[in-house]
């Protein structure tokens, strides 16, 4: 019984001890990010391993999920005759959720899983404490231009990932399917409003999933045990609270945002 | 350090192409477009006794075109009627003083919206204008309109049983 009680105990501490280590991590990561002004060109080739790097991905998902959102909206509308209302059913799912949360997901198995390998093994092969041997902070060096670099990539991924969803369910609803052009794009931008839905839906969804997404690969990385066995658990981990964090989050943002 | 030039050329090309397609989605999915046409317009409150399931930004249509949309709706709780307030783009700005305002739906399933059929008055709405119950239509609501069918089917049906029923005996 007090076995049990005890493991309790030490599983709870070392939850929030973990927690709490997170929470000053993030605090010295954004200490850092003014730094970076000065050093822009490390971000910016963390964007292109970030962001570039996940465009294929980015595209290709963003494409067929437009186009298999169409085909499923479409076969539902013509029941009612309303297939005309087909680019509302795209435009409106793709902007709110599946954008912003699709393109997180894949940027989290994509790009996060690759910045805690990537720091995960700097530790492991003690790149990070030959850093501090030489007075250059680790955290200013490596983890803050990926930090940001992620930061910067995810709404822009999210934004490419609806625009080309969009286009693909235009291409299966119009060009496969039938649905008159003109009814397609003009019933969509009654419906779709700038704030709402591409400002709130796109860009704030996606800026708080990169945030976090981003936060959590690199502190996984940063607080990797140093060993293969350690580097390989937290990415499996990062993967996992990513993916956790975005749904969780999404239903949270959805509720602030779009609860009437 | 060094990075090599193509990095950076990747990196602003998809920071360009992010930007276009945030530009698509302002210009061709959403309504920004439409908003930002002209950009000058003026308001008209219009007077109902029920407005159904219209909404805000609803479109208010004249002749099938959209002129304008709903602003805001609300409720006079002295005169027991709602008010809609719409925004109609100026170049629209011949519509006579005795045109009436209805609610409509377009189709069996589609928003409600707002359509004018403009009458003969030579003088036109401004700015600022309310439009009095008299030239308004009340929204068409089907439980209403299904009771006074039935009621009228019921009563016809009735007077004919109830005159049978006066002359059997």
């Amino acid at each position: 019984m007090t076995d049990l009680l005890a493991h309790l105990g030490r599983w709870s501490l070392g939850f929030f001890e973990r927690l709490g280590r997170g929470h000053m991590f993030l605090v010295s990561l954004i200490a850092a990010l003014p730094q970076l002004a000065v050093q822009w060109r490390l971000v910016v080739v963390q964007i292109w391993s970030t962001g570039v790097q996940s465009l294929s991905i980015i595209v290709v998902s963003g494409t067929f999920v437009g186009m298999v959102l169409a085909l499923q909206g479409y076969n539902t509308l013509v029941d009612f005759g309303a297939a005309e209302s087909l680019g509302i059913v795209v435009a409106k799912s793709l902007t709110r959720e599946l954008g912003p949360v699709i393109a997180a997901l894949l940027f989290a198995g994509r790009a996060g899983s690759a910045l805690t390998a990537e720091i995960g093994f700097m530790k492991a092969t003690e790149q990070l404490a030959g850093m501090e041997m030489m007075a250059v902070d680790p955290l200013r060096r490596v983890v803050a231009p990926r930090y940001l670099g992620g930061v910067i990539a995810m709404p822009l991924l999210a934004t490419i990932f609806t625009a080309v969803g969009i286009l693909g369910g235009f291409f299966t609803g119009v060009g496969m399917l039938g649905v008159d052009d003109g009814a397609f794009w003009s019933q969509m931008q009654a419906s779709v409003t700038l704030k709402e839905d591409v400002f709130n839906g796109v860009i704030v969804k996606s800026l708080v999933f990169g945030a976090v997404v981003c936060w959590i690969s690199v502190f996984e990385g940063y607080d990797a045990v140093p060993t293969s066995e350690g580097v390989s658990a937290a990415t499996t981990r990062t993967v996992v609270h990513s993916s956790l964090a975005i749904l969780g989050l999404d239903f949270v943002l959805t509720a602030l945002m779009f609860n009437k | 350090m060094k990075i090599s030039r193509s990095i950076e050329i990747t990196v602003g090309l998809f920071v360009a192409l992010g930007l276009a397609a945030l530009l698509m989605l302002a210009m061709k999915v959403s309504n920004l477009a439409e908003l930002s046409n002209g950009g000058s317009s003026y308001e008209i409150t219009a007077r109902f006794e029920n407005i159904g399931g219209l909404k805000v930004r609803s479109p208010v249509k004249m002749g099938g075109v959209r002129i304008g949309r709903v602003k805001a709706i609300g409720y006079d709780s002295q005169k027991y009627q709602a008010t809609v307030h719409m925004t109609i783009e100026s170049q629209y700005d011949k519509i006579p003083t005795d045109t009436t305002f209805s609610i409509f739906t377009s189709g069996l399933l589609g928003e409600q919206y707002v359509g004018l059929e403009p009458g003969g008055e030579e003088t036109y709405v401004k700015d600022g204008d309310e439009i009095s119950i008299k030239n308004t239509q009340e929204a068409l609501v089907l439980e209403k309109a299904l009771g006074q069918f039935l009621y009228n089917k019921a009563s016809s049906g009735g007077s004919e049983s109830s005159s049978g029923g006066e002359k059997s005996p």
